[in-house]
């Protein structure tokens, strides 16, 4: 695939992000060595919180790897996403021990209070909601995790006030 | 060295740091600061100590008592109390729930008394972060030991004569491994550590690599050097990231003491480690699927053999093991692989790490000889279910795992008894279910499971478990029809003889286990559209019991339907296809005359 065509139309664009330059770092500290792929995707999703086409292209680029060939791992690891993300990511964790205490009600919840369904992100731009495995707190379970913030043994009726509280803070930092 | 009085050891685990136990901690310091004890207590940060629904926990010594459920607002109380005083807070002890006398000490408490701990001997005692404090419980001993004293054929000779198991899953010998290892052909080879922990609802090797990473990072060196490896991976699902932070740091640390990279101990040997984060693929906890994962492709298994020892990372010969494995090599290689041999079973040397929760008592960690009963794992140190209600069943082994009934109470667990049973030990994890859970609703949340992380890769597993779990699914919401639990069946075994991996070998298995105990739960979904257990939703039906029903209406103006009718002072009833089971009658009556059935 040709994809320095590509490059040119954004470089200005590019120079003034500093995201880029990041990746740039990222990819240079990674280049060559065997393996690199997955350790260069994550850091790049942190960096843009997502892997939109472009992104994968630069990779791509900077590591010698056909463009097929990152699409397949992007799509195979389920963390990797190349849609962009709500602000903070809900993770309701429906292992076995959540599950059997109730997860799957406190799922339910979320859903009709966000309106959006797993894997979707709210209209407001600030929540995503995901389903993941095990966290390994089972001992809390249900858990909930909320970016970096986790809530365990949750009942549905807990939910409405943790949405709240990250709306709320939302609200002030942008007053 | 500065000697202190008093240690406070506050649990920093997973689930006491989402208890909020960094709050507790930094409230004690400052408390200790202000009545100027800061330099004669020591507060340590420590591992997962096990009792997870108990967080935030802390053990102070040299007494051991034990503090559960803490609150930043306690710390004064301890401070004051307990530290300057010597009087024991009370309102902060433990009570089982099985009487009413309270227990002190830490080593008094059952869930404590009766394990038995080898893998998580430093997890909860020592500070993960201070390598000093692994070196000072015979840290690194064994690796100088090994790498001075011994031939890499003793060292596998060792490992061999302990009987150790794989911890994983499988219970494949870990001596033969090396052994197969040290064999095959070829310079470079590597060592590599499977800490992606799929199953959910096990957490131990997230507690081992949390608590006490040091362990694993002795042992992967001890093996490089009897296989002849130079480098290690250790492949961390990226669910774990206080697990990577605190591996990072601990590997950090080594270097620094010189326990790896170049000439460690003196010696020729040289070995390093690298940490491989995961990307959220169950697979690929499979070790073909590891290996493909680590060169940074696809996740995808392939057919083994050639097996890892043979084909590995890179196509080299290839080491691979579970994190808790390797968490028992340091003290067989210090104590002998006669000690260990003479703990357990005739074919399950040693102990197991159990993760136990779902409705139980004392959800956590617990370490216990192999051939511990069932019985005295859930009800002795799990301190039985809550709330009165009757063991059902518990799940072991996970997504590849089956349950064990009442019936199997006095099962020692190990690994031959459970495969017996149609269950496996898999990776420890073990799921107590009381006799409100559905059983069919079990399986197929399993099936729910594998078929979201079956890899696609083959046909069997990827088409069979989605007819697989289209059936469950009917079945539980009621549209369950004759001859499903024999469609079942067949489907259960093309699955299990024709998959490509272990994934989808093992996915029917809770399936196949449930229907071998429960058949009659499934035959009443099926039959009589009712779960007996009230938990399927859709099969949920709201009666009125008319010796209870005084004919009131109340329940009449509430039902937003109308599907409820009656004469006044007269019995009422249902009519079932009108209602939407949305409970609202159930909540209003003042008589309890309405049941859900
Ligand atoms: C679908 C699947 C998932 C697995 N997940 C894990 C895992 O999360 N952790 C693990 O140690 N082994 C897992 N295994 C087993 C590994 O393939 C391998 O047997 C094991 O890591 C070897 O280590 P051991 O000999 O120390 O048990 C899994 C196997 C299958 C088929
Ligand atoms: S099952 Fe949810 S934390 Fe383990």
């Amino acid at each position: 695939m040709e994809v320095v065509a590509n490059k040119c139309q954004c470089e200005a664009l590019r120079a003034k992000d500093p995201r880029y330059k990041k990746l740039a770092d990222i990819i240079a500290k990674y280049a060559g060595r065997e393996g690199a792929l997955i350790p260069v995707l994550h850091e790049a999703q942190e960096v843009f919180g997502h892997l939109p086409p472009e992104i994968q292209m630069l990779v791509a680029e900077g590591l010698d790897v056909p463009l097929s060939e990152i699409d397949g791992v992007i799509t195979f690891y389920s963390l990797f996403t190349a849609e962009p993300q709500g602000k903070y990511k809900i993770g309701v964790c429906l292992g076995t021990a959540c599950y059997v205490k109730g997860a799957g009600d406190v799922l339910d919840e979320l859903k009709e209070r966000l309106q959006i369904d797993v894997n979707k992100t709210s209209a407001d731009g600030l929540f995503t909601l995901e389903v993941t495995r095990c966290v390994g707190a089972c001992g809390l379970a249900p858990v909930v995790s909320v970016g970096d913030d986790v809530y365990g043994r949750l009942t549905p009726d807990d939910i409405p006030a943790i949405l709240e509280k990250y709306i709320e803070s939302e609200k002030n930092s942008n007053a | 060295m500065a000697v202190y009085r008093t240690h406070v050891l506050v649990c920093a685990g997973a689930g006491c740091v989402s208890s909020n136990c960094k709050a507790v901690e930094s409230a004690l310091q400052e408390q200790l600061a202000k009545v100027g004890l800061a330099e004669e207590v020591k507060v340590i940060e420590t591992g997962c100590i096990g009792t997870c629904d108990l967080g935030p926990v802390m053990v102070i010594y040299p007494e051991g008592v034990f503090y559960q459920k803490l609150t930043p607002e306690d710390a004064e109380e301890i401070v004051n109390e307990h530290i300057l005083k010597g009087r024991v807070i009370e309102r902060l002890l433990f009570k089982p729930a099985a009487s009413d006398d309270l227990v002190e000490k830490a080593c008094d408490i059952e869930f404590f008394r009766r394990q038995y701990r080898i893998a998580l001997r430093n997890t909860g005692v020592i500070d993960p972060g201070v390598i000093e404090e692994y070196i000072a419980r015979d840290g690194y001993a064994a690796l100088g030991k090994v790498v001075t004293d011994m031939t890499r054929e003793q060292v596998i000779d060792v490992i061999k004569r302990s009987k150790l198991r794989g911890r994983g899953g499988a219970g494949f010998p870990t001596g033969l491994k090396w052994q197969f290892t040290y064999d095959a052909p070829g310079n470079e080879k590597y060592v590599v550590c499977n800490a992606d922990e799929g199953d959910p609802g096990a957490f131990m090797d997230r507690s081992i690599l949390e608590g006490d990473p040091h362990a694993v990072i002795e042992a992967m060196a001890i093996a490089g050097y009897a296989v002849g490896a130079k480098q290690g991976y250790v492949y961390v699902r990226a669910e774990y990231p206080l697990a990577v932070a605190r591996l990072a740091r601990a590997l950090d640390q080594a270097r620094n003491y010189g326990f790896l990279g170049e000439e460690i101990f003196g010696s020729k040997f040289c070995f390093d480690i690298d940490i491989r984060v995961g990307a959220g693929a169950f697979v690929c906890g499979e070790e073909t699927a590891l290996i493909a994962s680590i060169e940074g492709k696809r996740g995808e298994p392939r057919p083994r053999p050639p097996f890892p020892a043979v084909r590995g990372v890179y196509g080299k010969p290839t080491l691979l093991s579970n994190v808790e494995t390797y968490a028992n090599i340091c003290p067989i290689i210090l104590n002998g692989p006669e000690w260990f041999a003479g703990i357990g079973t005739e074919e399950s040397k040693g102990t197991k790490v159990f993760a136990i929760a779902g409705d139980i008592n004392n959800t956590g960690l617990v370490e216990v000889p192999m051939g511990t009963t069932l019985r005295e794992i859930v009800f002795d140190i799990g301190g039985g279910i809550p709330n009165g209600k009757r063991f059902k069943a518990a799940q072991t082994g996970g997504p590849s795992g089956g349950c064990l009934t009442a019936e199997h109470l006095d099962t020692p667990m190990d690994y031959e008894s459970l495969r017996e049973l149609g269950s496996m030990m898999g990776s420890g994890g073990l799921i107590v279910l009381d006799e409100d859970s559905c059983m069919v609703d079990i399986a197929r949340f399993f099936l729910d499971f594998t078929q979201d992380e079956s890899c696609g890769k083959c046909t069997p597993c990827r088409i069979g478990t989605t007819r697989m779990l289209e059936i469950l699914t009917r079945i539980t919401e009621g549209e369950g029809e004759e001859g499903d639990i024999e469609r079942l069946e067949t489907l259960a075994r093309t699955i299990q003889s024709s998959s490509l991996c272990g994934l989808g070998q093992s996915a029917p298995n809770p399936v196949l286990s449930t229907l071998k105990y429960f058949r009659e739960e499934y035959e009443i979904h099926i039959r009589e559209k009712r779960c007996p257990s009230g938990h399927c939703a859709g099969l949920v039906r709201f009666v009125i019991d008319p010796e209870l029903c005084r004919g009131c209406g109340l329940c009449v103006k509430h039902c937003p339907v109308g599907a409820i009718s009656g004469e006044r002072r007269k019995p009422h009833v249902i009519d079932a296809d009108l209602c939407t089971k949305c409970g609202e009658c159930q909540a209003t009556c003042p008589f309890d005359a309405i049941l859900k059935i």
